[in-house]
């Protein structure tokens, strides 16, 4: 593999990283609002405190992670995509800092206020909305390049079809994510009733997920006909995703092996991912700019890819201990160890 | 009536956001160390107290590591949007520190979580003490790599430019770059300083209202120590600082200085101000102290203002950033210094109002000296993004509506700012120490005097 494959690869990987468990504490988020608004807030809440509390701030370094990434391999994006993205970009950072710093004021700050899980609710929506941005405009057609100035043409993104259709995309994956994996921590627990209204929660989310998935495919073709065509070509990716996602939402509807199902639902995502990115390669931005045309010296990358292999050394541990703690101790999930700060 | 110029307001936005970030990180990389001390010595010294206050020191913390997050998240965002053709250069020659840092917050990230959440789950306490060393070692970490790509933007090093593009690159050498030995341990030592001084505002604040129980005076004590120690560090260092400039950014020094013709035995100029033709006024001059800091000896020969072209000059007013900065740091260990000498002498009054007072304001002064110390290390490097090879303007985005994201992002950290005060506030009013010592049952030590 060339150097721009592994580069490309590790950061792909990361940004999957970042869709899973962003999308658990967007949607917990959502959801956290939602049932305040019913007065059923009492029936989930403890579930998704004790999830999310020790975990947050590691979700955030996901997506700098990226972003310190794909500078350091791809210098070139810096200057396409930070010069289109300057109000898009602007709005993402808005609203991850309302909510990171929001998160953090309603949970230690001792005063629970309709206003804050607002701005946690609402956040979470839109925050994936306005980052997908990033994944629309690199279809092509939506920058404009003359003699070195590079500009987003706000027309095309917001009169598009497919860029809707993509934002659309984004909010019900969120939802079905999250619910199929607070569903899974739920029976961990033994909290009957929590357990039921997120499963009534993944199955509802499950079937819209879906279809905006196959949607979004064929609206591709439109926008990106070269594109649609090779990912036409990995149709079995596509097929393993389908084939997981039909799984996994037959088992949460026969209420069993929640934890294969939130496996299959990570798989269902995995495929197709990695599909799209498969067949994006190599642009990075069609037509512009690709892997290839960006990429860092080799001494440079070298020196990246050793710290990416240390730096993994040491964070594997450390994960593997935050996940013993929290996600796999029984009594801490269920409620059992003292949370007291 | 303005000309729209993007430059002009991406230096204004990238100024405010760093400015407002650096609050945060400041008191994210130095609050961690002051943790682990004060639960070491609760474990050490058998003494609840300790244990209580790195407890309530780390939740005030998660607040603070919370804006600090997310504003970094911001600057990160922000440098790629406001400054592409930097951040392009830079991911080219200094991307590997960057990377590393992402790792250092990793790091961090986890083991915060373990800690905060674990106060009471292990049977040892050396266990859960243990879980603070790995978030000292992050936050520290992540100030070593970060300061390491401002170093490189003072002394750019370990690449080559044959026909304007960037050859031969060597990270490491980019990263250990003639700024970064001083650079580093001024940045890393001051964050101390400025936490320990920020917590020890708090603790005189408490005993001033009135508070007499003596877990305050044992947190006055313990910040006063540390502080004590870092403030004497931060001036050794300072000092290398002023004799890496001297070598490396002489034009920096000199304006600092108000240093015109380039000389032998030059004073250093202390205040005043500076007339139409360039002549000092009011200025308190100390002979020879330029020449000592710039090379240890009265006769180290220091290149003046006109020795350098007019066009890359910095602006003159850093002369008054860089006396603040060292004025509060002379300040700043003379007053932790008579603190930790007064309750030293068993029968003299540490306590007092006029030095309780005199250590409260050392917080905010401590945190004004940070934001003096980077104004002028920032602008003092102007008209260079990296110093002598790119131009602030060159680096610059040539986007529209950097002006209203200006304004977005100061309504954003106003409100931050306010409400991050708020919910600190409300945090300790509603849990007031005494409080919270009664309701886990610490007794009350019958020994008033805190050592
Ligand atoms: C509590 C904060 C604080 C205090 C008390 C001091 N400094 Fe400082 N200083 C900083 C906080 C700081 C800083 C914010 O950390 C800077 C800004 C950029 C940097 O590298 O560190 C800095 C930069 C800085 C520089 C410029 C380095 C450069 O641009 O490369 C010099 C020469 C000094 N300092 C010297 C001193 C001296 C002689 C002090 C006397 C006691 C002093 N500082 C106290
Ligand atoms: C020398 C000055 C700086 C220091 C000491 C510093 C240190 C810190 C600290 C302590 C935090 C809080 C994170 C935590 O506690 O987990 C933080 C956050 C952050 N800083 Fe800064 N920082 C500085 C300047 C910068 C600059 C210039 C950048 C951009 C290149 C930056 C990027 C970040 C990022 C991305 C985060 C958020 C990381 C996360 O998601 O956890 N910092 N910084
Ligand atoms: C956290 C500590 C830092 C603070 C408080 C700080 C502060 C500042 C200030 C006040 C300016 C404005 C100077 C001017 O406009 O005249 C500036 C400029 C700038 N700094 Fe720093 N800086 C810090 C560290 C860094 C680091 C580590 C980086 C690199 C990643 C960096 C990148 C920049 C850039 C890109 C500019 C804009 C160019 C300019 O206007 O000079 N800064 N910074």
């Amino acid at each position: 593999m060339s150097y721009e494959v592994v580069g490309i690869t590790v950061l792909w990987t990361f940004l999957y990283g970042y869709l899973i468990v962003a999308s658990v504490d967007f949607g917990a988020g959502f959801f956290s609002y939602y049932t305040k608004q019913r007065k059923k807030n009492h029936i989930i809440h403890n579930i998704i405190q004790r999830y999310l509390s020790p975990v947050w701030e590691v979700t955030n370094v996901f997506l700098v992670f990226f972003i310190i990434g794909i500078i350091g391999f791809f210098p070139d994006t810096a200057y396409y995509y930070g010069t289109a993205l300057l109000v898009p970009g602007s709005v993402a950072i808005i609203l991850l800092a309302i909510r990171g710093s929001y998160y953090a004021f309603a949970t230690y700050g001792a005063k629970e206020s309709k206003w804050y899980s607002f701005l946690y609710g609402a956040t979470g929506l839109l925050i994936p909305a306005s980052l997908t941005t990033v994944l629309t405009i690199s279809e092509g057609g939506y920058v404009r390049i003359d003699n070195g100035n590079v500009q987003l043409l706000y027309g095309e993104l917001f009169g598009s079809l497919y860029s809707w259709g993509v934002v659309i995309l984004a909010v019900v994956s969120v939802l079905f994510i999250s619910a199929s994996f607070l569903t899974y921590y739920a029976s961990r627990a033994k909290d009957t009733n929590a357990l039921n209204l997120l499963r009534k929660y993944a199955l509802i989310w499950s079937f819209p997920a879906i279809t905006m998935g196959i949607v979004v495919f064929f609206l591709l073709n439109k926008r990106n006909p070269e594109h649609f065509q090779n990912m036409v070509e990995l149709w079995w990716m596509f097929g393993i995703s389908f084939l997981s996602f039909a799984i996994a939402t037959y088992f949460i509807w026969k209420k069993r092996n929640y934890g294969t199902a939130f496996i299959l639902v990570m798989i269902q995502y995995f495929t197709a991912f990695f599909g799209y990115g498969i067949s994006h390669f190599p642009y990075l931005l069609y037509p512009y700019l690709t892997i290839y045309d960006g990429f860092t010296n080799e001494t440079m990358a070298t020196a990246l890819i050793i710290a990416f292999i240390a730096g993994l050394l040491l964070l594997i541990p450390s994960l593997y201990l935050l996940m013993k703690l929290f996600l796999f101790d029984a009594d801490y999930v269920e409620g059992k160890k003292s949370k007291v700060l | 009536m303005f000309e729209y110029d993007p430059v002009l307001y991406s230096r204004i936005l990238t100024t405010l956001t760093l400015a407002f970030h650096v609050i945060f990180a400041t008191l994210g990389v130095g609050i961690p160390l002051m943790i682990a001390i004060a639960e070491w010595m609760g474990i050490k010294r058998n003494d609840p107290h300790y244990t209580l206050m790195a407890r309530r020191w780390a939740r005030g913390f998660i607040v603070t590591v919370a804006v600090g997050v997310v504003t970094g998240t911001a600057i990160v965002l922000q440098l790629s949007l406001l400054w592409p053709n930097f951040m392009r250069a830079a991911g080219h020659t200094i991307g590997l520190p960057m990377f590393m840092e992402t790792f250092a917050f990793f790091f961090e990230a986890i083991f915060l979580g373990i800690y905060l959440y674990t106060w009471d789950r292990f049977k040892s306490k050396m266990k859960h003490f243990l879980l603070v060393i790995p978030i000292v070692i992050g936050a520290t970490a992540s100030a070593f790599f970060i300061t390491t790509v401002n170093s490189f933007m003072n002394a750019p090093q370990g690449f080559e430019i044959v026909d304007g593009v960037l050859t031969n690159v060597s990270p490491l050498a980019a990263m250990f770059n003639p700024a970064t030995p001083t650079k580093i341990s001024h940045v890393i030592i001051t964050c101390y300083l400025t936490a320990a001084f920020i917590l020890g505002a708090i603790a005189a604040l408490n005993i001033l209202k009135g508070k007499n129980h003596v877990y305050h005076k044992k947190a006055l004590h313990l910040t006063m120590v540390t502080g004590a120690i870092f403030a004497i560090g931060t001036a050794v260092i300072g000092d290398l600082s002023g004799k890496y400039l001297h070598e490396y950014q002489p034009e920096k020094l000199a304006a600092a200085e108000w240093h015109f013709e380039t000389e032998s035995e030059a004073p250093l100029i202390l205040g005043g101000i500076l007339t139409e033709d360039n002549e000092v006024r009011f200025a308190l001059e100390i002979p020879y102290a330029l020449s000592i800091l710039a090379g240890g000896s009265t006769d180290t020969v220091v290149t003046g203002l006109n020795d350098f072209p007019a066009d890359e000059l910095p602006p003159l007013w850093i002369h008054y950033m860089f006396d603040l900065m060292v004025f509060i740091g002379m300040y700043l260990a003379l007053v932790s210094m008579i603190f930790v000498f007064f309750n030293w002498k068993k029968n003299w009054n540490a306590f007092s109002r006029p030095l309780l007072w005199a250590v409260f304001a050392g917080g905010p002064l401590s945190m004004l000296a940070i934001q003096s110390g980077w104004f002028f290390a920032e602008v003092g490097r102007q008209p260079w993004i990296l110093n002598g090879i790119m131009t602030v303007s060159e680096a610059a985005t040539t986007s529209q509506h950097v002006d209203i994201m200006l304004l977005v992002f100061i309504i954003l950290y106003t409100v931050l700012g306010i409400t991050c005060v708020v919910v600190l506030r409300r945090m300790f009013k509603n849990n007031s120490v005494e409080h919270e010592l009664e309701e886990r049952g610490i007794v009350h030590h019958s020994k008033q005097e805190a050592n």
